[in-house]
């Protein structure tokens, strides 16, 4: 679609675009230069301050933050998918006294943001209940029914994309309503949903940084904790660097895996009568943004 | 109920904190996100990379993350000091001008391939096309998913309160201090949010149901 916006650049326009093209480089540039001078005046590259990365024990310290933080979107993957297909299949129940429920929980955690949550579990329940929660467990329950009620709409969203005809003819062959479900139209639904389904856990991991506001110890605790060390010139900026470059390869590693299942899906024959509007583009975008 | 009366005070400029910061960080992230998605859609390849780059290093970034560096990492570059909010602000709108763009790309999208090759034919343009052919076409298309970013942004402006920026999710700390219940008190912030992003949910049902196009 974008190359119809303008005709093929004629010898005037060629000129105009490059140095609208130039233009825009310099001004990046200049900002990222600009940044980068700020990081060289204020001594943020001087060996001094990237001596801690040559400590073992400080090695070994970011690597178990980095476990836990995987640890924690494990447990919280795994469990919200889990409550994402209970809650799915109470909402697409024919019996209203199970699917009103189920919504009301799903548009409640959904509205709910979802550090409230796991503020709720860290500082809210030890006090009124006596029941501690580890900062571990906040995090992982608070992504858990979050991500859990997003997934549970996007596991409807996807039955509910499916021709009627299909349902249809597995009543006309005699199929009971779980018969139906499961052999029927979970199927397909997960082949048109399995993308947004990832995107999701991509959320669900970026949300796990979370817990560095109740004192998980994840990489951005880590990164607190050696950034105020004197002993290694407070090294703030470079421990930051490091730990955003491994936050965000990780993300963009899962992000690439929804993307080369998108293109599977899309590439499918099976798939072409399902979503020919190629909705799944437009599904991909929102549910990345519903963090 | 008593922990909702009591502190109403506390909770009203709580609530306010997050509506300001909400309100600021909309308009900005709206303008950003539609100059990324212009430069996203533009015939300038430079332009192009830009945004793809930012877009996609964006989107894959915790805004936790984004905030750190707004919050510790910034002051310690020593350009210019501003307050919390103001960094707040810049942090929330870095991170939410990506996904706008995405959204607003995508609703060019949906506008007929037709429309745009009609309206080059006419000798519109890439300016002219955009602005007035194919932009006020994907606005009815962008606007749902828009309203589900902004319903995000007001959520996100929670994270910005752990970094002590003074809003609705702070005030659990105050509430400790004056001894009462925090998981009560964090319960009627849940509610807040509710009755916040209840008539934002309802809006965008309403304009799907009303702005869906029968194409």
């Amino acid at each position: 679609m974008t190359a119809v916006l303008y005709d093929t650049p004629g010898p005037k326009a060629r000129v105009r675009n490059a140095s609208l093209g130039v233009v825009g480089t310099i001004l990046v540039v200049a900002v990222v230069a600009f940044v980068v001078y700020r990081f060289v005046a204020t001594g943020q590259f001087s060996p001094r301050k990237w001596e801690w990365i040559q400590y073992v024990e400080i090695q070994k310290t970011v690597l178990a933050a980095l476990s836990s933080l995987l640890q924690a979107f494990a447990m919280g993957a795994v469990l919200a998918l889990l409550l994402g297909s209970v809650l799915a299949a109470c909402r697409l129940s024919d019996h209203r006294w199970i699917s009103r429920p189920a919504t009301a929980v799903v548009e409640f955690f959904r509205a709910v943001p979802l550090l409230v949550m796991i503020f709720l579990f860290y500082y809210g329940l030890p006090p009124a209940t006596g029941i501690t929660v580890s900062a571990f467990w906040a995090v992982v329950l608070g992504l858990t029914l979050y991500n859990g009620s997003v997934l549970a709409e996007i596991f409807r969203a996807g039955v509910a994309s499916l021709p009627r005809g299909q349902s249809e003819a597995a009543y006309a062959l005699g199929m009971r309503k779980t018969q139906v479900m499961s052999f029927v139209l979970l199927p397909q639904a997960i082949r048109v949903m399995l993308p947004t389904i990832v995107s999701q856990l991509v959320v669900l991991l970026k949300d796990t940084a979370l817990g560095f506001l109740i004192g998980f110890q994840e990489l951005l605790f880590v990164a607190r904790t050696l950034g105020s060390q004197g002993q290694f010139n407070f090294p703030i900026i470079p421990v930051a660097i490091v730990v955003a470059i491994l936050y965000i390869a990780m993300c963009l590693l899962l992000s690439a895996l929804a993307k080369y299942l998108e293109q599977r899906t899309r590439r499918s024959p099976k798939r072409a009568d399902i979503d020919p509007a190629g909705k799944a583009d437009n599904e991909v975008t929102i549910s990345q943004a519903t963090d | 109920m008593d922990v909702l009366l009591d502190n109403l005070p506390l909770f009203g400029s709580g609530f306010l904190g997050t509506i300001k910061l909400f309100v600021v960080a909309a308009i900005g992230s709206l303008i950003g996100g539609t100059i990324l998605a212009a430069m996203r859609v533009s015939p300038v390849p430079a332009l192009r990379a830009v945004g793809t780059v930012y877009v996609n290093t964006l989107r894959n970034t915790p805004l936790t993350l984004v905030l750190f560096f707004f919050a510790f990492a910034y002051p310690a570059l020593k350009i210019a000091d501003l307050s919390f909010f103001t960094l707040a602000c810049i942090g929330l709108i870095v991170y939410t001008s990506a996904f706008v763009c995405e959204v607003v790309r995508s609703g060019i999208n949906t506008v007929p391939v037709g429309q745009a090759e009609a309206s080059r034919a006419l000798g519109f343009t890439f300016n002219q096309t955009l602005t007035q052919i194919v932009m006020p076409q994907a606005l009815r298309a962008v606007v749902p998913p828009l309203t589900s970013i902004m319903i995000a942004l007001l959520k996100n402006t929670t994270i910005a309160n752990g970094f002590s920026v003074i809003e609705a999710g702070g005030i659990y700390a105050s509430l400790s201090e004056r001894g009462y219940s925090v998981m009560v008190g964090l319960l009627w912030v849940a509610v807040g949010f509710l009755v916040l992003v209840t008539p934002l949910t309802l809006l965008q049902r309403n304009l799907e149901n009303r702005w869906s196009v029968a194409r």
